[in-house]
């Protein structure tokens, strides 16, 4: 077996090599399940059926595929330039917290709704764009390994959002009433800073949200930002080649900076619209949104779609069907883990596929020697 | 004396950073060789799980159920550094995103968690577990007693193995072809040492030891399963070994030093001591302290990359040098 660089990519092939390595991912999987003493195919069928087809599955999965649109969009945005920024499920967190805070004091203080949730939008992209901006920085000016600071720092949001409502009487805590000598739960969000969500009235309801909306709009605006304008253009260049972007004067510092603040702040929207579109308080429970671990999930989306913003917001809705589907079916004939098992392999074969779409495997002695000819 | 907080701290520190010193020696061999492995988290708890299952399940004596299963541990670790070996080595994918699907696929949401799952281990003390060696009077000694002979044969063997991995890499044939293949494959290649063949092998070491330091948790610190029961330690170890320069005898130091920094917070919390926001500044310390300690290394010595082997995540390909 041989393995030689192509030198023209086909462009069928981007779209058919992931469909392949989700088609293996799946594949693996069942053999995971086999060997576990559990039947692939009936767990797939509930998959499926409780991700996209029973009663209200598809409003369900819309709901854990939002947040995945967003960390996906972020770890996009981030990776294309290289730039490993596996922050997104901190700067999620942060996101969550400015907004919430944002929403309570302005919400509380009587503010009109659409103006509260502006503010709040705005808030999450700060509060997720900050926490970005310390390993932007640290990569920037000490040359600090981003992947490594980047994770430190989502165990520390973590701590904080938990310290938040469990550890303090914050700002975010609600300490009045009978619930709260209960059980610490965050305060919760006036109605004005609740986001509005258009319902669908089929197969038991869809609500489309505000942040599923937001999504592809991100999108979009990442697309243009990539593929239309000098800066993106100048970002691949820098992650491709760090040595010809300088030759050619590009700023290398600034546009660190400037990927890593909009990578969290893609993340820190998606913070902002758990809170303002599902959960309505900030939610520090540790069987809440930290079980979903939507940051690192949206690494998987992220390389699944190839980087490609409008694909992202596609694969969000798939991957968001199986972190549903997790959800939904946990128990004792669906084990917990497995919807990671499912991602990682995801994962693993998207990077396998990868191989395909950049080199060109050939088989038996005969395939080498046809290759050499034109050199001889 | 032996109640003080300082000694208390050190010598927890000492079996906390155990596991520490098992997984970033492990990973100073696979980086030596010029492999990245950033899956050292997902590693370690399918090691984790796997040990803890042996120990539940075996009917044998204490000493043999610990034995087998730090071998269990150990051949599970390095299962898991196989599939990343075969994506990097010979599929020469990304090593950075290869070692984020690990942990994905093996981590805390993933098959160490499916596995725990399956297999029922949640809720159940271990049956075995690992104890301090020496008698209770030599653990009673003022100061060194607690920190240096109230350890289990864990913390002794992982001493063994930093004195074994210095000696190989610096003193053995094979060692000095690893080093090689780490700073120029090239030139190993050329020499003709298998550049493949020495990855693959000190990739699953990495792995093997990996394994062994999830075990350390489950068998030893807090002797039960619970998911992401090493919480994050897989990748404190990864940045251990830059700070260590690559270079073992430093990766006991550090890892001592961050154990000590994991043994603060629960100690500080049990004698009630507090200054400021307590529970939030001592559990994020190891993790803040890491980013710190990066930035010293990062901005200072190491500009010119002190250490790190010149190969290190790029793969080799023959036909492209």
């Amino acid at each position: 077996m041989r393995i030689e660089r192509r030198l023209r990519q086909p462009r069928w092939l981007t779209v058919v090599v992931p469909a392949c390595s989700l088609v293996f991912a799946f594949f693996a999987s069942g053999l995971v399940l086999l060997a576990t003493g559990h039947d692939p195919f009936s767990s797939y069928r509930k998959i499926v059926d409780a991700a996209f087809v029973s009663n209200g599955a598809l409003g369900q999965t819309l709901i854990s595929a939002t947040p995945l649109a967003f960390t996906g969009l972020a770890a996009a945005a981030a990776f294309r330039m290289r730039l490993f920024n596996i922050g997104g499920e901190g700067q999620l967190y942060l996101g969550a917290i400015t907004a919430a805070a944002t929403g309570l004091y302005l919400g509380g203080s009587g503010g009109a709704s659409p103006f509260v949730i502006a503010a709040m939008i705005v808030a999450g992209c700060a509060g997720g764009a900050a926490w970005a901006l310390i390993p932007g920085i640290l990569r920037a000016f000490f040359r600090t390994n981003e992947i490594l600071t980047s994770l430190m720092l989502n165990y520390v949001a973590a701590y904080l959002l938990t310290y938040l409502i469990f550890n303090s009487e914050s700002y975010w805590r609600q300490t009045k009433g009978f619930n709260a000598t209960v059980f610490p739960v965050g305060k919760d969000l006036p109605s004005s800073a609740v986001w509005p969500g258009a319902t669908i009235h089929v197969r038991g309801g869809i609500t489309l949200p505000l942040g599923a909306g937001l999504a592809v709009v991100a999108a979009l605006v990442l697309w243009f930002l990539y593929s239309r304008t000098r800066f993106g253009f100048e970002a691949q260049v820098l992650g491709d080649s760090p040595r010809a972007a300088r030759y050619a004067g590009m700023r290398t510092r600034r546009k660190i900076l400037a990927v890593m603040a909009i990578s969290g702040a893609l993340a820190g929207l998606g913070g902002a619209s758990q809170d303002g579109d599902f959960r309505h308080t900030l939610d520090a429970d540790p069987n809440g949104l930290q079980r979903q671990y939507y940051g690192y999930t949206g690494i998987v989306v992220a390389a699944l779609a190839r980087y490609n913003p409008f694909a992202v917001v596609l694969v969000a809705f798939l991957v968001g069907g199986i972190q549903n589907a997790g959800n939904t079916l946990q128990g004792a004939d669906f084990p917990s883990g497995l919807v990671g098992v499912i991602q990682g392999l995801i994962l693993f074969s998207a990077l396998g596929g990868e191989l395909l779409v950049r080199y060109r495997v050939r088989f038996g002695r005969r395939g080498v020697e046809r290759a050499l000819e034109p050199a001889a | 004396m032996n109640n003080s907080l300082l000694v208390v701290v050190l010598a927890s520190g000492v079996a906390y950073g155990t596991p520490l010193l098992y997984a970033a020696l492990g990973e100073l061999l696979a980086e030596r060789s010029g492999v990245l492995n950033l899956g050292v988290e997902g590693m370690m708890l399918v090691g984790a799980v796997m040990g803890f299952w042996v120990v539940q399940r075996l009917h044998a004596t204490t000493g043999i159920s610990l034995a087998a299963a730090i071998g269990v541990a150990a051949i599970a670790g390095a299962a898991m550094a196989l599939v990343h070996a075969f994506l990097v080595i010979t599929l020469r994918a990304s090593q950075i995103v290869s070692g984020l699907a690990l942990t994905i696929f093996a981590g805390a949401t993933g098959l160490s968690s499916y596995l725990g799952n399956d297999l029922h281990l949640a809720d159940n003390p271990a049956r075995h577990s690992f104890h301090p060696v020496f008698p209770s009077s030599m653990q009673n000694w003022p100061i060194a007693g607690p920190i240096l002979f109230g350890q289990n044969v864990l913390v002794y063997a992982s001493w063994a193995c930093v004195v074994a991995v210095s000696l190989y890499l610096s003193r053995t044939r094979p060692g000095l072809n690893v080093r090689a293949v780490g700073e120029s494959p090239a030139a190993a290649d050329a020499m003709g040492i298998d550049v493949t063949a020495y990855r693959y092998a000190h990739t699953l070491a990495g792995g093997a030891l990996a394994g062994v330091a999830g075990a350390t948790f489950t068998l030893a610190i807090t002797p039960q399963w619970v998911d992401g029961i090493t919480g994050g330690v897989g990748w404190i170890a990864i940045a251990l070994v830059i700070f260590a320069f690559w270079r073992p005898e430093l990766c006991l130091v550090g890892a001592y030093f961050f154990g000590a920094l994991q043994a603060l917070a629960p100690q500080l919390q049990a004698r009630d001591i507090h200054l400021g926001p307590t529970v939030l500044w001592t559990n994020s310390l190891p993790y803040l302290m890491t980013v710190l300690v990066l930035v010293v290394v990062s901005s200072s010595g190491a500009r010119r990359r002190l250490g790190a082997p010149s190969a290190l995540g790029v793969p080799y390909v023959r036909e492209e040098r």
